[in-house]
C-alpha cells in the first residue's frame, strides 16, 4: 500500500514537473510534507541542500530519500520509477514523433525557431551557476567587486583549458573540486 | 550481436559517468552530452543534441533523464531508452541512498563544502564554454533570426523570469512563422 502511495505520488512529481530543477521543489513538498507526512520542513530543506552538493536531478534525489525514509530500499525503488516513468512515456513518443517528421519544411522551421532559445536558456542558467560560484549566492550581490577569488581564478582557469585544450569536462569539473579542496585549506 | 551489445554498454556507462558528474542542474548535463556523443562517438550530429536539449526542456521530468531517453531510443529504439534511463538513474540512487544514512556528517563536511565550492567554478566554465560553442554556430547561419531569438530568449530568462514553457513556444511560433513567410517568398517552392 505504502509502495502504491510513493509510486503515484512521484509519478505525480514526474508528471507535472515541467522546466525541471527548482520548478520541482514545490511539488515535491507539496506531496511529501503537505499531502503525506512523509518528510518534516526541515528534513525536505535537508534534502534540497544535499541535491545541491549530490549530482542528479532534485526529483530523483528527493525520491530516493524519501522512499528510504518510508520504507527502505524497495521503497527507494519504488519512488524512483515512478518518478521516471512519464518521461519514460512522454519523451519516447516525442522521440518517434521527432525522428518521424523531422524531414518535414515546418517541423524544421520549429526547430530553426528553437535551437537559438535553447543556447539563451543554457546562457541564462550559465549566469546564475556563475553568480553563484563567485558570490555564493544566484543574484547579483551589492557590491559585485568582491567576489571569492579563489572561484574567479578556479573559473578562468577550467574555461581556458576547455577551450584551449579541448578537454573533457568531467575532468575538468573532478579537478576544479579537487583544487578548491586545495586552494581552500590552504589560503 | 556482439555489436549491439557492445552498443548497449556504452550507452549504459556513458550515461552512468555523465549523470554522475550533473551537478548544479540540468542543463549541465547537455555539454557532457554533446562532448560524449556528438564529438567522441558522433552518434549524434550537433543540430540532433540542440534538438535534444529543446525537447527533454520543454518535457515533463528532469532534463538528464529526458535527454537520455532521446539519446537511447536515437542510438538503439526502445531499448536503448531504458537502458538510458537506468544508467541516469542509478548515480543519484546510490549516492543518496548512501548518504541518507548520514547525511547530518555529510552536509556540515568542511571538505565536502570546499569539493562543491571548487567544482561550482569548473561547472559554471563547462556551461560557458557550451554556450560559447553552440552560440557560435548560431551566428554562423549569418541570418538575423536566430540571433535575435537567442538575444530576446536570454533577456527574457535571463532578467524578467519568463517561464521556459512560454519561450519555447513563442520562439517555435517564430521559427513557424519565418517557414512560411519563406515558402510563400518562394511561390511555396519546397514546401
Amino acid at each position: 500500500m505504502i509502495y502504491l502511495q510513493l509510486l503515484w505520488s512521484f509519478f505525480q512529481i514526474g508528471l507535472f514537473s515541467i522546466g525541471g530543477g527548482y520548478a520541482t521543489m514545490p511539488l515535491i513538498q507539496h506531496q511529501v510534507v503537505e499531502l503525506h507526512p512523509w518528510l518534516t520542513m526541515t528534513q525536505f530543506s535537508d534534502i534540497i541542500t544535499i541535491s545541491q552538493m549530490t549530482p542528479g536531478p532534485i526529483a530523483i534525489n528527493s525520491a530516493t530519500f524519501v522512499g528510504i525514509q518510508v520504507a527502505g530500499i524497495p521503497g527507494a525503488l519504488v519512488a524512483t520509477v515512478g518518478c521516471v516513468l512519464p518521461s519514460c512515456c512522454i519523451v519516447t513518443a516525442l522521440a518517434y514523433v521527432y525522428y518521424r517528421f523531422k524531414g518535414l519544411a515546418m517541423v524544421q522551421g520549429i526547430l530553426f525557431g528553437l535551437r537559438p532559445a535553447v543556447v539563451a536558456m543554457i546562457a541564462s542558467s550559465g549566469v546564475s551557476l556563475l553568480l553563484l560560484a563567485f558570490y555564493g549566492q544566484s543574484l547579483l550581490p551589492a557590491d559585485p567587486l568582491r567576489p571569492d577569488w579563489i572561484a574567479v581564478g578556479l573559473f578562468a582557469a577550467a574555461f581556458f583549458v576547455l577551450r584551449r585544450f579541448k578537454a573533457d569536462p568531467i575532468w575538468v569539473m573532478a579537478g576544479a573540486g579537487a583544487a578548491g579542496v586545495l586552494l581552500y585549506s590552504v589560503l | 550481436m556482439e555489436n549491439s551489445k557492445s552498443k548497449y554498454l556504452t550507452l549504459f556507462l556513458s550515461t552512468l559517468q555523465l549523470s554522475a558528474f550533473t551537478f548544479g542542474g540540468g542543463f549541465v548535463i547537455i555539454p557532457l552530452m554533446r562532448k560524449k556523443f556528438v564529438e567522441k562517438l558522433h552518434w549524434l550530429d550537433e543540430q540532433e543534441m540542440m534538438d535534444f536539449a529543446a525537447i527533454a526542456q520543454s518535457s515533463p521530468g528532469a532534463i538528464a533523464v529526458n535527454a537520455s531517453i532521446l539519446i537511447g531510443y536515437r542510438i538503439a529504439g526502445l531499448p536503448g531508452a531504458l537502458v538510458t534511463v537506468a544508467g541516469t538513474v542509478l548515480p543519484p540512487l546510490v549516492i543518496i541512498t548512501v548518504i541518507s544514512f548520514f547525511y547530518a556528517a555529510f552536509r556540515s563536511n568542511p571538505i565536502v563544502s570546499m569539493v562543491m565550492a571548487g567544482m561550482s567554478a569548473g561547472v559554471a566554465a563547462v556551461i560557458c564554454d557550451v554556450v560559447y560553442t553552440m552560440g557560435r554556430s548560431v551566428l554562423q547561419l549569418r541570418r538575423v533570426l536566430p540571433v535575435v531569438i537567442m538575444a530576446a530568449a536570454f533577456v527574457a530568462a535571463c532578467f524578467f523570469d519568463v517561464s521556459v514553457i512560454v519561450i519555447i513556444l513563442l520562439c517555435g511560433a517564430a521559427g513557424a512563422w519565418d517557414t512560411l513567410r519563406r515558402g510563400r517568398g518562394k511561390g511555396n517552392g519546397e514546401a
